[in-house]
């Protein structure tokens, strides 16, 4: 497992310093996949490489397995970064050095016997399903590949934890869940502790267990996914979520922003709604999805029926929220920066009758 | 057309060494200037490629940043490389005679070309170090690489295409510098061209000598070129 222990760095003296990271505090457990997220300029690159050890923290700690790595003199440290694998954006690779030639620098730097690591290279190559692209040139390889490729150069070492900066940024949706869904198996197969710095949300729903959101250097949210997901105050939580423009509902119908707040919201909810109100219930736009085996979601629901009480008595049975709702949408990624304008929705839709 | 302007410039007259005699006239000189820009080449790339790494790497940035240390090397480099190549080569006569004990010949001719060629040779390396991508060198940092493994696999591994063409940029200017130092009686093809050609008027010699320094420019830089290819796999293997 990874701890960071009052983590701050500084760039620049006296007057011209300034605080890239501000005291962060997190611990990511063997077997789980935490996301940072944040805005440009946040500080997660500067995290990425304090984490790795690329920059020494001003003050703080890193901590590895409950080795404190961040202070270690400059020759440990050497030692110490082959503890963490990193995995870079896609441009990392040696041009000059084949898929296997990658995966094999971190053992030839350590001075490994060529023919262990013949062995150990084929094995990684095996592991990230590039076996038949061993002798292949980066340029010769996908965009996927190429990440495949980091991701077994990172492993070269067996590395405890595994840093990803922006792994996956830049790389088409599918290329994106295959990436993804590769790191959540070595998680799982080799249990390890993965620190998932993105600045995608949707990356984030398909990866991680937990998430934190860093702006200005502060973690100033975080949480385990499923847990800010039905969390209707967490801003973060909103931000997760996909952006959704509801249809127009019928004539005098309102629209009510329905979440998920508990853990096991039944499947048939709308039909039970329907009945329990007496009146279809019209869905005019959602989503729903299974994260780490809990479903979760939000949706817009039109409903004539009179009394607010009412409709939030029955939504609140099934474990669900119903907040009045407007046509303007819901939470979603490009309402990240002032989410609370939600908050005060204004009354419900009504049409002349 | 092109003819009578030739015929204008170079017309081979009646005293000329006949075309017979050239070959003992012109193959010790070339072997000559072969030997002078072989050795100079050496000892360019052995001197430059270590100034040129710690140039770049006592840079802002750089693996030994130290700005002062910069300021120095980068001042130096600077110096030898803006003096014009003759003027060198007068200035210096001293310091050769001191190393070489002589002011003639390819010794003579190989200090100033070397004083010449590695700052040259230097700037050309810095330049290509850095243009190798910062992710590169991080990913070999996050790998556990030591300095030096650094330097070897991430900077110079990934430049040696660049640093090629470098190289044979920087071999054709020496080429140019041995005709230079021709002129000091360096020997060499320069020297023949000098002395036949300009001094004597002979333009049989001076159209021989055009002729073979051309087409050792265009064979080094040919040379160059496939080694470039050679070396980097995305044109290798593109046929
Ligand atoms: N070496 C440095 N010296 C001074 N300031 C720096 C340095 N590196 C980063 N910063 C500053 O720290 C802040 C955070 O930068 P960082 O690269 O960590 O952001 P980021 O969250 O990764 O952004 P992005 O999403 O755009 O990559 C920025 O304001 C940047 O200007
Ligand atoms: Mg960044």
């Amino acid at each position: 497992m990874i701890r960071l222990d009052q983590l701050t760095k500084v760039y620049g003296h006296g007057a011209n310093a300034v605080t890239v990271l501000d005291k962060l505090d997190f611990a990511v457990d063997s077997g789980e996949i935490f996301a940072v997220v944040g805005p440009s300029g946040a500080g997660k690159s500067t995290l990425a490489q304090c984490i790795n050890l690329l920059e020494r923290p001003t003050s703080g700690s890193v901590v590895v397995n409950g080795e404190d790595l961040s202070s270690l003199p400059e020759k440990r440290l050497r030692e110490a970064r082959r503890r963490i694998g990193t995995v870079f954006q896609s441009a990392s690779l040696f041009s000059r050095r084949t898929a296997a030639g990658n995966i094999a620098m971190p053992l030839e730097y350590l001075g490994v016997e060529p023919r262990e690591i013949k062995a150990r290279v084929g094995e990684l190559l095996e592991r990230v399903g590039l076996a038949h692209r061993a002798n292949h040139y980066p340029f010769q390889l996908s965009g996927g590949q190429r990440q495949r490729v980091g991701i077994a150069r990172a492993l070269a070492l067996r590395p405890s934890v595994l840093l990803s900066d922006e792994a996956t940024s830049g790389l088409d949706p599918d290329t994106t869940r295959s990436v993804v869904s590769l790191l959540r198996e070595l998680r799982d197969d080799l249990d390890l502790a993965v620190v998932f710095i993105t600045h995608e949300m949707d990356t984030v729903l398909q990866v991680a267990d937990s998430v934190a959101r860093l702006e200005h250097g502060r973690i100033i949210e975080s949480g385990r996914v499923v847990d800010l997901l039905t969390d209707h105050d967490s801003a973060l939580g909103r931000a997760l979520q996909p952006h959704l423009t509801p249809a127009v509902p019928e004539e005098g119908a309102r629209l009510w922003e329905v979440t998920y707040d508990s853990h096991d919201v039944p499947h048939d909810w709308l039909q039970r709604i329907s009945q329990e109100l007496g009146e279809p219930a019209s869905l005019l736009a959602a989503t729903i999805q299974t994260i780490n085996g809990v479903g979760t979601g939000r949706a817009t629901v039109g409903l004539r029926s009179g009394s607010p009480a009412l409709v939030q008595d029955a939504f609140a049975r099934l474990g669900l929220r119903a907040e009045p709702g407007t046509l303007a949408g819901t939470g979603g990624h490009d309402t990240v920066r002032n989410d609370t304008a939600r908050e005060d929705a204004p009354a419900p839709l009504e049409h002349a009758q | 057309m092109n003819l009578p302007l030739a015929t204008a410039v170079i017309v081979p007259r009646a005293g000329d060494t006949a075309l017979a005699d050239l070959p003992g006239l012109l193959v010790p000189a070339y072997g000559e200037t072969l030997t002078m820009v072989g050795i100079v080449m050496a000892i360019v790339v052995l001197a430059g490629t270590p100034l040129g790494v710690a140039l770049h790497n006592m840079a802002p940035g750089g693996l030994f940043e130290n700005r002062a240390v910069y300021a120095v090397l980068s001042w130096v480099v600077n110096i030898g490389r803006s003096l014009p190549f003759l003027i060198l080569m007068a200035a210096i006569v001293p310091f050769t005679r001191f190393v070489t004990g002589t002011n003639i010949g390819i010794p003579a001719a190989v200090v100033p070309m070397s004083l010449a060629g590695i700052p040259f040779f230097a700037r050309l390396v810095e330049n290509c170090l850095r243009d190798v991508p910062r992710t590169v060198t991080q990913a070999a940092r996050a790998s556990g690489a030591s300095p030096l493994q650094i330097i070897r696999t991430a900077q110079l591994g990934e430049a040696v295409p660049a640093i090629i063409g470098g190289l044979t940029i920087n071999t054709i200017a020496m080429i140019e510098y041995s005709a230079i130092a021709g002129t000091i009686g360096a020997g060499g093809i320069g020297y023949v061209a000098v002395t036949y050609g300009y001094q004597r008027f002979d333009q049989t010699v001076m159209l021989a000598t055009i002729v073979i320094l051309i087409l050792t420019v265009a064979l080094v830089q040919l040379l160059g070129d496939r080694l470039v290819r050679f070396t980097t796999p995305a044109l290798r293997l593109h046929r």
